[in-house]
């Protein structure tokens, strides 16, 4: 919905605006007039508005090409050669530290660790998120309360965040007495110290950070659902779940596909809070392709090597995000908005 | 705050909703059951930060014997330690100082690129437009090796400047792009008008744009503040001398120095949400709808 929804708001925009703002229109520059007159003559020449073009956008591009361009061409430029970031950097190994790192089973499951990480983000955080967004569509009491109380743990840091869920976690900690007082205390574990469901501990703490983002991007969503089609379908005796099934869920499509791009390509990045609640152990059993390139890098200065996994990290992004592109977000950017039909 | 935002591909203005229609929802109303569920929600987000609240007003043994428990008695101890440490109020003040550089380099070299490639018609703008678009794909992640380094032989580590300069570079990308659209559609009579009235086009800029821009600068002024405010990974390559670095490093160094001391931990990471939950009351609509808007594509 998103789309269509920002499609035609930008549509009127252009019709609209100018009309509704003919009057601010007259007024504002005329209050600016005085002050600029006599000074000004004339229109300016074509090399003065080079000038000013230059002038405007020289400090951006500056800064986005020493501090982006660059260190991405350098990182391509060090990934080929061994280097411990002092001295000259003279050993040139070709591919070698490509090859090295694709054979290297910690990254290998690094990489699987993300994937992972992907797919179930998408398959938690979309049902609950969706229910979530859905409750809040309706009318009950404390919504905006609970929209607030929602969205706060996206706002805090990760390092905060991950901190205090070490301590939740540890043993004995609030969540092992929560499971005590439900009469489940033999489940407990050692919630990220298991290399078997530390991953899943990790999943757990992501969901609670990052679910906020997924239910606020889906309101949003549903606020371009025209109050008409609920009031069509309720005429035509549709229950509330046949709506949010048959309608909302639909309309909200692109919503969905988009938020599904940002967490996939968060996904991919993610370092903060793995960091902070196991550093990416126990025995590499959370380690991502972030924190395997930071530990790499900075801790055993293998900065050629930790270039090299910047720079497959980049790749995997980048092919994911055009087949993401090619296959799911076309169907959103195809011209005219035309009715979906709904998978029965 | 983690990647996503940083990849958003923006269209039309920032948080242009259809007004919100304060018409009867067909389906209205909640059931117990839905009542239930949002409790439900509400308990598991904010158990956590409750629990680190009423932690840090605990003792270390009260924490053992009881995790779940109340304090009793309340014991202020920790948060008062926390608040007459040096180290707390330094890691506070350099937080706010680079989350203050980044967001005002943003503002202003965002916003002073945005304004010809929305209002100046020249051969190339779009192409210029682009590379803006496309520094959306480069995360901060893949160059911090050579960022690292680079910051090194600037001789800016420990330095505010170090961290907040790529920092910014890498929060331009998204200011532009949020920022043309939102300049693109302050309308046209507007300038033919300043014009016609012999104001020049950096006049224009001054008087007229900039004033009107101010919704759109503080949505991208906020995300900005945030995401330096919260990150973590450049200061952590950036800032190893304990006096200059942030409120994130120094949780996170605090917690694992004082490990055994929970309560403590608690208390610090408490106080360390503060700042954030403030900003995030008091700016939260423009926090919301600078994220939607950025969203919606």
């Amino acid at each position: 919905m998103a789309d269509d929804v920002t499609a035609r708001t930008t549509g009127t925009d252009v019709a609209a605006t100018p009309r509704d703002t003919a009057g601010a229109a007259d007024r504002a520059p005329r209050s600016a007039a005085p002050a600029a007159r006599g000074g000004r003559r004339g229109l300016s020449s074509a090399g003065r508005k080079r000038a000013e073009i230059a002038f405007f956008t020289a400090p951006a591009l500056a800064l986005l090409a020493l501090f982006v361009v660059v260190p991405v061409i350098q990182a391509v430029r060090y990934s080929t050669y061994k280097w411990n970031g002092l001295g000259p950097m003279d050993d040139f190994v070709g591919l070698e530290n490509y090859t090295q790192a694709l054979t290297d089973d910690v990254f290998t499951s690094a990489v699987t660790h993300n994937l992972v990480i992907i797919v179930l983000s998408i398959l938690i955080q979309l049902p609950l998120g969706l229910g979530i967004a859905l409750l809040l569509n309706r009318e009950i009491r404390g919504r905006s309360f609970l929209r607030v109380v929602i969205f706060m743990p996206y706002v805090l840091a990760e390092v905060v965040a991950g901190v205090v869920w070490v301590l939740l976690l540890q043993p004995n900690g609030l969540v092992d007495s929560v499971f005590d007082g439900l009469g489940l205390g033999g489940l407990t574990q050692l919630w990220l110290g298991d290399p078997d469901i530390a991953l899943y501990t990790v999943m757990v703490v992501l969901t609670w950070k990052y679910l906020g983002l997924a239910v606020l991007l889906f309101l949003a969503g549903l606020q371009g659902v025209p109050e008409e089609i609920y009031e069509a379908a309720q005429i035509d005796g549709a229950t509330w779940w046949q709506v949010q099934r048959r309608i909302t869920i639909p309309l909200l499509g692109p919503t969905i596909r988009t938020w599904g791009f940002l967490s996939m390509i968060g996904s991919l990045q993610l370092f903060d809070m793995v960091w902070i609640l196991t550093g990416g152990g126990p025995a590499n059993a959370t380690v991502t392709m972030a924190t395997y390139l930071i530990n790499q890098g900075t801790d055993r200065s293998l900065y050629g090597y930790a270039s090299a996994v910047a720079v497959i990290l980049f790749g995997i992004s980048l092919v994911l995000a055009v087949i993401y592109q090619f296959f799911v977000l076309r169907r959103d950017n195809e011209a005219a908005p035309r009715p979906r039909k709904v998978k029965r | 705050m983690s990647a996503p935002t940083t990849t958003a591909v923006p269209t039309g203005k920032p948080a242009v909703l259809p007004p919100a229609r304060k018409q009867k929802r067909t389906f209205s109303g909640g059931s117990p059951l839905v009542y239930a569920a949002a409790a439900l929600v509400v308990i598991a987000t904010v158990a956590p930060v409750l629990y680190a609240f009423l932690g840090g007003f605990r003792s270390n043994a009260q924490l053992t014997n009881d995790p779940a428990g109340l304090p009793s008695p309340w014991i202020a101890t920790n948060y008062i330690n926390v608040l007459t440490s040096a180290s707390f109020w330094r890691y506070t003040l350099n937080s706010t100082i680079v989350a203050l550089i980044t967001t005002a380099i943003v503002a202003v070299f965002g916003v002073m690129a945005a304004y010809p490639l929305a209002r100046y018609r020249f051969k190339g703008r779009e192409t210029l437009a682009m590379v803006f678009t496309l520094g959306l794909l480069f995360p901060l992640t893949v160059a911090i090796i050579p960022l690292f380094l680079m910051v090194r032989d600037l001789n800016l580590t420990n330095s505010v400047w170090g961290v907040a300069l790529p920092q910014a570079a890498f929060a331009l990308p998204l200011t532009v792009v949020i920022l043309r659209p939102f300049l693109m559609a302050l309308p046209q009579e507007l300038e033919e008008a300043a014009m016609l009235d012999g104001t020049s086009r950096i006049g224009f800029f001054w008087r007229i744009l900039l004033p009107l821009s101010g919704p759109g600068l503080v949505t991208v002024g906020v995300l900005a503040f945030v995401a330096s405010w919260n990150s973590y990974l450049l200061p952590l390559l950036i800032l190893s001398d304990p006096a200059s670095q942030t409120l994130p490093l120094g949780v996170a160094s605090f917690s694992s120095q004082y490990a055994q001391d929970t309560a403590g931990v608690l208390a610090f990471t408490s106080i360390a949400m503060i700042p954030a939950l403030v900003f995030f009351l008091a700016m939260e609509k423009r926090i919301v709808n600078g994220l939607q808007g950025a969203v919606k594509g």
